[in-house]
């Protein structure tokens, strides 16, 4: 299998290039250009057959996804931040038609103030829309996302549209030593498409997107609750045949050294490999720390959070984005409600942290897992949420 | 169409047959209709082709006899879109006088 040097973003075009979709519709935004950007150039130079949209807005992009998927075609899309926004009239339009599009998202910060860089803000003003969310935590990560991306999002049993995420700059622009498929078996990795009830099948026609009032719209959104039900099973097989395939096996969540752990952090995307460094630091000088990275937050592994974390005495749970409900960010608010049917449970705390894209550096994880090893001491938080890192 | 179907007997995807429409009245709100004049017709069709509503209808030789007013709606494009010099094969009354 090719070794390679690329970006986040160079990831995930190659990841788009050899799925080779039927139709890609997309508008540039920072930092989730390049992906589209390098994908234009693989149409323009003859290396996939795919039918290129170039729109003038990320609402006529999803739009014409949308019209793409309904028509029985494989969609692609990228975008960040605004422009995902300006997606969103039609994101849940997406869903509802179960039109299984995947999107290559690049997690930026929402205006206002104006600011390009990583948070998780834009990807969580979008989490119920019934899309597949699933986070990456490096280059690698992301392209193998987009592949099982594809895989999971077709599965009869979901049909329903996912993106896959990186941190902006953070993945989309490092450069990251990442090992590929060969073209041929992505070809066959992926197989081929077949839509279900599209509207170019002319011997079996259909209507779709009808005014749906009091009598019949609650009826139509429960398919979409049993596709989410479906799809946690789903991405966990599919994430299991992935790692039998290509060696590099996914779950819904990931332990890393969390068996005997007492305080552990909990973080979505870049910020978990930085976690990671300082956990291995902080178990050679013998300190019980781990992580729990959450994978996927769509559909929220709720069950699985909450046997991972029943033998800490500290959760620590990180947010990039706040919900603005004096309640904590969106993972805080989703892990502390799968614990209250929990038996067992840790005491939890809430950083908000590295908003605008903000660093969080190894010193600051590691003065966050001393604050937290005190709270394990006495036995009781002294503060539930924290906005980490801010100046007042 | 079954009426009252739980969510378990749906068309996946948000979708319905196509053609249902004809299982319901669905012209029963016009303020205008259009009124048929067969002397001037000249059968080009126009107003067979440009309806939104299939409510132009034709007899076995596809001339134009007439309107189904259980679905036309009275858009009027029918009557706009006739070439016949004035006045028209179409045009459009009002519905209420």
């Amino acid at each position: 299998m090719p070794i390679i040097a690329r970006t986040g973003n160079e990831a995930m075009s190659e990841a788009m290039r050899q799925i080779n979709p039927d139709v890609v519709a997309a508008y540039p935004i920072t930092p989730a250009t390049e992906v589209v950007m390098l994908f234009a150039k693989f149409v323009a130079d003859g290396l996939v057959d795919t039918e290129f949209v170039a729109v003038e807005s990320e609402h006529s992009a999803m739009s014409a996804c949308v019209g793409a998927s309904a028509a029985g075609a494989r969609v692609m899309t990228g975008t960040s931040s605004q422009g995902l926004q300006l997606m969103s009239e039609i994101l849940p339009i997406a869903s509802a038609l179960r039109l299984p599009i995947v999107l290559c998202e690049v997690n930026r910060a929402l205006s206002g103030p104006i600011n390009i860089h990583c948070d998780h803000s834009d990807t969580m003003a979008v989490r119920d829309f019934a899309w597949i969310q699933i986070f990456s935590e490096n280059a690698q990560e992301a392209y193998d996302n987009i592949l099982q991306c594809m895989k999971i999002a077709e599965d009869k049993r979901v049909l329903l549209p996912a993106m896959a995420t990186t941190d902006g700059f953070i993945i989309s622009h490092c450069m990251e030593k990442i090992e590929t498929l060969e073209d041929a078996e992505v070809k066959k990795y992926v197989g081929e498409y077949k839509g279900v009830n599209t509207v170019l099948d002319l011997k079996n026609p259909v209507t779709l997107g009808s005014l749906d009032l009091q009598d019949y719209y609650f009826e139509h959104k429960m398919p979409i609750v049993e596709a989410m039900r479906n799809a946690k099973s789903v991405i966990e097989e599919v994430g299991k045949e992935f790692g039998k395939l290509y060696g590099r096996e996914y779950g819904l969540i990931e332990g890393y050294k969390l068996d005997d752990a007492e305080v552990a952090i909990v973080a979505l995307g870049s910020t978990c490999g930085t976690t990671k460094a300082v956990v291995d630091e902080l178990r050679e000088k013998g300190q019980k720390v781990g992580l729990l990275k959450i994978r996927v937050f769509r559909p929220f592994p709720a069950e699985e959070i909450a046997a991972a974390l029943a033998n800490l005495k500290v959760a620590v749970i990180l947010d990039r984005s706040d919900s603005y409900n004096n309640q904590g960010g969106p993972l805080f608010t989703e892990v502390r409600s799968a614990l209250y049917d929990a038996a067992k449970k840790p005491l939890i705390t809430n950083y908000i942290y590295g908003l605008g894209g903000r660093e969080i550096s190894l010193d600051d994880l590691r003065s966050i897992f001393a604050e937290q090893q005190e709270v394990a001491k006495a036995g009781k938080a002294k503060e539930v949420i924290k906005y980490f890192g801010v100046r007042e | 169409m079954k009426k009252n179907m739980g969510w378990k007997e749906l068309m996946h995807g948000d979708a319905v047959q196509a053609g249902t429409a004809k299982e319901f009245k669905t012209g029963d709100w016009r303020s205008e209709k259009p009124v048929f004049h067969p002397e001037k017709c000249i059968n080009c069709l126009f107003c067979w082709v440009n309806c939104p509503d299939c409510a132009v209808l034709l007899d076995e030789n596809k001339k134009v006899v007439g309107f189904d007013y259980n679905l036309c709606k009275g858009c009027g494009i029918c009557a706009h879109e006739c070439p016949v010099k004035e006045p028209k094969a179409i045009t459009m009354e009002a519905e209420r006088r």
